[in-house]
């Protein structure tokens, strides 16, 4: 099998799990009075489930420029890890176009499947992981923008969860067969709930509050359990 | 309408930029161990922080929110796929919602 048919196999599932979170993203945006082609705009050119809920929302309670920017932007450095990450994984002497086609397709799902291939990642192979992910993020925000009158708003409200369980199923299995894997992950879930709860820190914004529990977890992790799990 | 699309188009450069710059610049492999175990956490720590203290939020309810937890860690934990996850959370909430509402 060829690496971009190989890639295409492995995006299946994430095609398909993006399919109720983007329609959940579809209803949103057309029940906040933006059109249906604007929200498939946005899904087509950001391709991000959280980064593009929180600058939508913004949108639609009238924030200002700056802020949707901002917001957007403190949610995405996350992708600045990944991509780091994944420069240490794909083949050397990769062309600068390739670069900039594969990392456009970076996503928390897209990377989390690259990151467990054993091999070098090549142009041919990522691109194969993104391409249906990337149409099927497209399509189901189209089906959502389109049924959003159609559904009653107790399912509406109930599809809410859909990322959050897409989430889920991404760490907990990984977790499972790591110890160190899985003290990370409740690290950072740990210092997410005092940054959003305790007292005098719970002032920054959400984007910032996964950044800096991302970052000191993976300190934590890289501290207590060195080098012991990578490669 | 400028306006929207102005901030689509913010929006969508500050989402590629984080995932372009980094493996356009960085030019052959790390060596530090502890850098390398760094990274290699990075998608446990950041999928743990996007779920948790969020999902308490994410029906607008959080008795049907946390509902809908447990059911996506029981299957997760069961290695049930993305779409099954999913799909069933939706109709557990969905569901739970139903039963907090009419009885």
């Amino acid at each position: 099998m060829s690496s971009f048919n190989k890639g295409l196999k492995l995006g299946i599932p994430i095609a398909m799990g993006y399919i109720p979170v983007s329609f959940t993203f579809g209803l949103m945006a057309v029940q906040g009075g933006l059109s249906p082609w604007i929200a498939v705009l946005i899904s087509l050119t950001n391709l991000t489930s959280a980064g593009q809920f929180a600058g939508t929302s913004l949108i639609i309670s009238g924030g200002t420029l700056p802020e949707i920017t901002l917001t957007t932007f403190v949610i995405n450095i996350r992708y600045m890890l990944m991509s780091l990450s994944l420069s240490q994984k794909i083949v050397p002497n990769m062309p600068l176009a390739e670069k900039a086609v594969m990392s456009f397709g970076i996503t928390d799902e897209t990377f989390s499947v690259a990151s467990l291939e054993k091999e070098d990642i090549t142009f041919s192979y990522m691109l194969g992981i993104i391409t249906l992910p990337y149409f099927g993020w497209a399509f189901g925000t189209l089906l959502g923008a389109s049924a959003s009158s159609l559904l009653p708003q107790d399912l509406k409200d109930s599809m809410g969860i859909a990322l959050y369980a897409m989430f889920i199923a991404l760490v907990v299995p990984a977790s499972k067969k790591s110890k160190a894997a899985l003290t990370v992950a409740v690290v950072a879930i740990a210092i997410n709930s005092m940054l959003t709860w305790v007292p005098y820190i719970n002032s920054l914004s959400s984007g910032w509050d996964i950044i800096i529990s991302t970052v000191v977890a993976c300190i934590f992790g890289a501290a207590v359990f060195p080098a012991g799990e990578v490669d | 309408m400028a306006r929207i699309l102005t901030a689509v188009f913010l929006m969508a450069a500050v989402t590629y930029l984080p995932r372009f710059l980094p493996v356009a610049l960085m030019k052959g492999r790390l060596k530090s161990p502890f850098i390398k175990s760094f990274l290699y956490y990075i998608p446990y720590a950041v999928l743990g922080a996007m779920i948790f203290p969020g999902i308490l939020n994410a029906t607008g309810n959080p008795v049907t929110s946390v509902t809908g937890m447990i059911t996506a860690l029981i299957l997760a934990y069961f290695e049930k796929g993305l779409v099954t996850v999913a799909v069933i959370s939706i109709i557990i909430v969905y569901v739970s919602g139903l039963i907090v509402k009419y009885f």
